[in-house]
């Protein structure tokens, strides 16, 4: 990208021009993330790409973003488009903070110069490097945060509680796919090993809808749970949802089904040997 | 080739399966069982699977198969114990073990076996 000449140029310019650079860098940028960082924090970002530029320049002989040599170029440029993934600033947003680079330097340059202009023309090529290496770096991290807030979702979104000695209730919530169908079947059979509950409520009043695969998977759990010798009641199902099974021509069996959670409870309690009754006045 | 003890407990037969079954021993225990249940006169089995953490389909339709025989010598089974990705297993290779009851520890499959005598047949 660029050889020692043109190293040492960017090097002589980045020195000597230090605070135009930073000042017009740091204008450019600011407007475009319109007052969401504070310009001393940008000022640091870039004196801190800037120092670590011209040392690159001073000390290697072959510039290149993808060379060892610029490992620590490569971790800077990374820790500012991930600073930027985190805080959720667009792409273009993050890239803009690489391309500014050469408008602030052309600014400094005298563009009569033939050498300067060359060597402008290797800095340029690098900028585009090193704006793409952010991109990238950009999109990974964007990757990671969703990986992460997925997992975290999976793991906040199945709860399972206890209603009663022996009556488990797991209240889905949201869709479900096969993914979280998973994990809240064994969840479930879990809590069924270990509180020695023998029933167990899936209620499905959160579920937005239900289609074929979705029953499946509230079927395999409820035949798995029967397996373990625990009874399985599905409760919550709305209006709709009625309707959506009977068009599907979904079978529940011989599986309790129930409106509420409230009925569901009390078919549970009443299964394990509880009833619920109404006090009169003369006991109280 | 190991042999899995039977155990009589009152009017109960109680097998505590510990060690993973080969197919041989499951289909000697089979046999034991089938004895057993005639010489005792046993109303119920119990089937203790919980170390258990591999049950394929042979084991799966031994199960029901043990069930079956016990029915016709007039004795319940229950298979207790079963572990959760044992279960989830068993429903994804599409096995429910028809016919098999079953209760989450030895105790609950007891109270399931005695308790039972009067609504026969409603469970399955």
């Amino acid at each position: 990208m660029l050889n020692a000449t043109s190293g040492r140029w960017l090097t002589d310019v980045l020195r000597a021009h230090e605070e135009q650079i930073v000042a017009a860098w740091v204008e450019k940028v600011s407007a475009t993330l319109r007052g969401r960082l504070t310009t001393a924090e940008l000022d640091r970002q870039v004196r801190e790409l800037l120092a670590t530029l011209s040392k690159l320049g001073a000390e290697v002989d072959e510039v290149d973003l993808s060379a060892p040599t610029a490992a620590e170029l490569r971790g800077v440029l990374a820790d500012l488009s991930r600073a930027r993934a985190r805080s959720g600033f667009s792409s273009t947003e993050t890239a803009v903070s690489v391309f500014a680079l050469k408008d602030a330097v052309l600014a400094v340059i005298d563009l009569n110069d033939g050498d300067a202009v060359r060597d402008y023309l290797g800095f340029s090529r690098l900028t585009d490097q090193m704006g793409l290496f952010t991109f990238e770096t950009y999109a990974a991290a964007r990757e990671e945060l969703i990986t992460d807030q997925a997992h975290q979702l999976l793991e906040l979104s199945t709860p399972v509680v206890k209603l009663w000695e022996g009556v488990l209730a797991v209240p889905l919530v949201g869709t479900l796919d096969s993914a979280r169908a998973q994990v809240v079947m064994e969840k479930l059979l879990q809590a069924l090993v270990d509180t020695g509950s023998a029933y167990a409520i899936i209620d499905i009043t959160g579920v937005p809808a239900v289609d074929t695969q979705v029953a499946q998977h509230v079927l395999k759990t409820v035949v798995a749970a029967r397996l373990m010798g625990a009874e399985c009641v599905i409760s919550g199902i709305r209006p709709q949802i009625a309707q959506t099974i009977v068009a599907l021509g979904i079978e529940f069996g011989d599986i309790s089904t129930k409106a509420s959670l409230a009925d569901a409870l009390v078919l549970a309690m009443r299964a394990s040997g509880s009833d619920v009754v109404r006090r009169t006045a003369k006991d109280s | 080739m190991e042999r899995i003890p039977v155990l009589k407990l009152k009017d109960l037969l109680l097998v505590s399966i510990q060690v993973d079954l080969e197919d041989q021993s499951a289909i000697q225990l089979q046999e034991d069982l089938a004895e057993r249940i005639v010489d005792t006169g046993a109303h119920g089995v119990i089937i203790d699977i919980t170390a258990l953490e591999i049950v394929d389909s042979f084991i799966g339709r031994m199960l029901s198969s043990i069930a079956s025989i016990s029915k016709v010598l007039d004795a319940r089974t229950v298979v207790v114990g079963m572990r959760p990705a044992v279960a989830i297993t068993l429903v994804e290779l599409g096995l429910s073990l028809p016919g098999v009851r079953t209760a989450l520890d030895v105790e609950r499959g007891i109270e399931l076996l005695t308790g039972m005598g009067d609504e026969e047949g409603a469970a399955t």
